[in-house]
């Protein structure tokens, strides 16, 4: 099962989302010693919610970056032909695939039930004395292992338990490892915990019984349908993160230039957010992701395998939302920069002649941390929710990469079947609700904390 | 007051030329007009003479900025910078890439798009300053905490999720209304209830919420303090004080929403076959007919920096501390 022999493959959002992993830990490493941001995040912290969806955010962080651990599995060489070169699989693997121990590989004809052993739909068969009949269809990777199909449910049950019991030891080893190193904490600790011992008992379940059956069904091609809701965390989260990250660096530089600079640079700066945020985000998306499709399909040669023209789409859509929506960041920067270039002690650091490049680092930049950061929490829920859209209208996640939205998009007529299919949307709803509610309630517990002011929540109580 | 707008107007222009600019990058020099014949072509049919044809026949076939073999003022006026992108000043939009005149176009699929938009808007707002006080009433208690964690729930529900959600419930399972469809002359109401219920529902979490904090910031004022040391009723405070002052950061933030409500739902209008402007967009990008993108973004962007204008009067008919200079 786990072969060794295999070839890394480093795909651009793979290496883009390391590298903001290691930004944001060296960004919170420098931060841990000032005491206003600890006692900030502690605030966060100190409440349940903020451990409970702090935990679930988390969870979908580890599974995007397990995702992103790309390799190309090396093929075994034809029987009968002695070559000492190794050849290797066109279809880009990741480590998320390998633990969920070949999901995506059980395919079937076409849409199945959930945990259904037979086809959702009658096909022409032939039965055994060569008669042609028209009934459903067994399904090829659905209960093959049963006596009879009135097993199914006892043993569903005997899977349920086996694997809650080894789901509870799993997670009693992962919460009794914390419980030792945090048992003294002040925060409550214990509710993350509960949070991860659900979502082990869960993935473990998820894992065992989907080796037996399809825990969502199929879609019409075919797909495990919980197979392709948890391919779609990693687009999901690389989305929200990425295009943030994008987005940082030009309104961080163009908000805190024109607050400082103020006289023609503020308005160079105000005249470009003013013209970007008056075209309408969605036609300026569409016109700019065509345009971009336009590139692709005139270049074909640039992309060695077909995941890799899936990514270059994927990364163009990150950079295009990016670069789309930084108006409003900058906006903000541009007027908390206004404000504080006017206070006591940047006025004092202008008359011993500190320098521009010195007073923007020390005194205007970690004033505005604070925006910045409440920015990405609140933006990554959006950016998750306008996915979907920008899949629906055809200008979001190539069809070939899993998707939230390309899910739904699949999806959108299969309601109004007769009986309705309601699994693929299901799934897509599930996943995506879940990592979306998580980061709305999280990034209101960090408006709370960094921006007092902003009156949500229970302050204004 | 008319000073003040005749400088706005004038105001606009640089950032409608800006607009220009931008879209006249993106859809000529980033992609030159051979690539777009290419892929409007299609992969088979690429050859030199067909790319020249679909140039000419699109009046593509001019050189970008600087018609050199013209003389006089043509070396300007016979390029596509102006044949395509300034004529959309004088709202020439020319035809749509399947020869369609756009203008035509526009002004017919404008009033579907407004019948949904505008009833739409209208009992939005009111279903959320409802609902927002009803919630203010209750400020404090864990019903307060509770609905504002519905809110956040419901703000988290693609919107995708609310129209097929809808479809399928109150079309497809109770059969009350159509699943999609206009009819101007016929009951057009009808298939206007569900798209309106549908965009009223879906926007309840984030309109409320957003109502909620600004009716909470008005009730923590000095005002309402002396209202209720004065022995006004706490309906009397939440209607006669504070919600007339909460109104006008709701106003103001709304105000800039209503001309671009011409431009209608790119996806209520596509799922429920409303032949408005939101659907013709959506056709458009999916035939990738930049004609009538090139179009649409200059009509948004107007209709926004309208909208701009509009809530700087609003600012000064609501509140009446405010001049504008």
């Amino acid at each position: 099962m786990w072969e060794l022999d295999a070839k890394p493959v480093l795909l651009w959002s793979d290496a883009l989302v390391f590298m903001l992993v290691i930004v944001l830990c060296t960004f919170f490493y420098r931060l841990r010693n000032d005491p206003q941001t600890r006692e900030r995040w502690s605030q966060v912290f100190s409440s349940r919610l903020g451990m409970v969806t702090f935990t679930i955010i988390m969870v979908y962080v580890g599974i995007a970056l397990l995702d992103s651990l790309h390799f190309r599995r090396a093929l075994a060489s034809p029987a009968g032909v002695e070559t000492t070169e190794v050849f290797y699989d066109n279809k880009v693997t990741s480590v998320l695939d390998l633990m969920l121990d070949g999901m995506g590989d059980r395919y079937e004809r076409t849409y199945s039930a959930p945990l259904a052993l037979k086809s959702f739909e009658k096909s022409d068969m032939k039965d055994e004395h060569g008669n042609l009949v028209r009934d459903y269809e067994w399904l090829e990777h659905a209960g093959r292992h049963l006596a009879s199909p009135a097993d199914k449910w006892p043993d569903l049950l005997r899977l349920t338990g086996i694997a809650l019991a080894w789901g509870l030891a799993a997670a009693a080893l992962v919460v009794g490892l914390q419980w030792v190193l945090l048992r003294g904490s002040a925060y409550p600790w214990y509710a993350s915990w509960l949070v991860q011992a659900v979502v082990i008992c869960f993935m473990v379940w998820l894992v065992s019984v989907s080796h037996y059956y399809h825990v969502l069904g199929t879609d019409q091609g075919g797909t495990d349908v919980a197979y392709q809701s948890l391919k779609g965390i990693r687009t999901g989260v690389l989305l929200g993160t990425l295009s943030t990250l994008v987005m940082l660096p030009i309104a961080v530089t163009l908000g805190v230039m024109a607050g400082y600079f103020k006289g023609w640079v503020d308005d160079v700066v105000q005249y470009l957010y003013t013209t970007l945020s008056s075209i309408p985000g969605i036609l300026l998306i569409a016109a700019s992701v065509l345009l971009f499709q336009v590139y692709i399909d005139l270049n074909p040669d640039y992309f060695a395998v077909g995941m890799e023209k899936a990514d270059a789409r994927f990364i163009a859509l990150c950079f295009i939302l990016g670069l789309t929506s930084w108006s409003s960041l900058c906006r903000l920067i541009r007027a908390e920069t206004l404000k504080i270039s006017q206070l006591g002690y940047v006025q004092a650091a202008h008359a011993f002649g500190v320098s521009h490049r010195r007073i923007l680092g020390r005194h205007i930049l970690p004033n505005v941390v604070h925006i910045i950061l409440i920015t990405f929490v609140l933006d990554f829920s959006s950016l998750v929710l306008a996915e979907a859209v920008l899949s629906y209208i055809g200008v979001g996640i190539d069809p070939s990469m899993g998707s939230w939205g390309n899910m739904i998009n699949d999806a959108r007529t299969e309601l109004s079947l007769e009986p309705a299919v309601w699994w693929t949307l299901a799934g897509a709803f599930f996943f995506m609700f879940m990592l979306v509610l998580a980061a709305n309630l999280f990034s209101d517990l960090v408006r709370d904390a960094f921006d007092p002011r902003s009156g949500s929540g229970r302050s204004g109580a | 007051m008319l000073a003040y707008i005749i400088r706005r107007l004038l105001y606009a222009i640089p950032i409608l030329v800006g607009v220009n600019l931008l879209t006249f990058t993106l859809f000529f020099v980033v992609n030159s007009p051979d690539d777009m014949a290419a892929s409007q072509l299609g992969d088979k049919y690429v050859t030199p003479a067909a790319i020249e044809n679909w140039k000419r026949k699109n009046g593509y076939d001019k050189p970008l900025f600087l018609n050199d073999s013209a003389t006089g003022l043509a070396t300007l006026t016979d390029t596509i910078f102006f044949t395509k992108s300034v004529r959309l000043f004088a709202f020439d939009f020319g035809r749509s890439e399947s020869g369609r005149d756009i203008t035509t176009d526009v002004s017919t699929r404008m009033w579907p798009s407004l019948a949904v938009a505008l009833p739409s808007f209208a009992l939005g707002i009111w279903v959320n300053i409802c609902v927002a006080l009803m919630v203010v009433m209750f400020r404090g208690t864990s019903l307060d905490r509770w609905a504002v964690f519905v809110f956040v729930a419901l703000m988290s529900i693609s919107y995708l999720f609310y129209i097929i959600g809808g479809q399928y419930l109150v079309a497809k399972q109770w059969m009350l209304v159509p699943i999609s469809g206009f009819d101007p002359d016929f009951k057009p109401w009808k298939f206007l209830i569900l798209p309106v219920l549908v965009s009223v529902l879906s926007g309840i979490g984030s309109g409320a919420r957003w109502y909620r904090t600004l009716f909470l910031e008005e009730a923590g004022q000095d005002y309402v303090r002396t209202a209720r040391a004065k022995g006004a009723s706490e309906l009397r405070i939440l209607f006669r004080h504070i919600l007339p002052n909460a109104l006008i950061p709701i106003l103001t933030g709304v105000v800039v929403l209503i001309p671009s409500l011409f431009m209608g739902s790119l996806l209520i209008e596509s799922f429920f076959g409303i032949p408005g402007l939101g659907s013709y967009m959506l056709d458009a990008i999916r035939s990738q007919d930049f004609a009538i993108v090139r179009s649409m973004v200059f009509i948004g962007s107007i209709l926004y920096i309208f909208g701009l204008i509009l809530t700087d009067i609003s600012y000064t008919w609501a509140d009446p501390r405010v001049r504008l200079s």
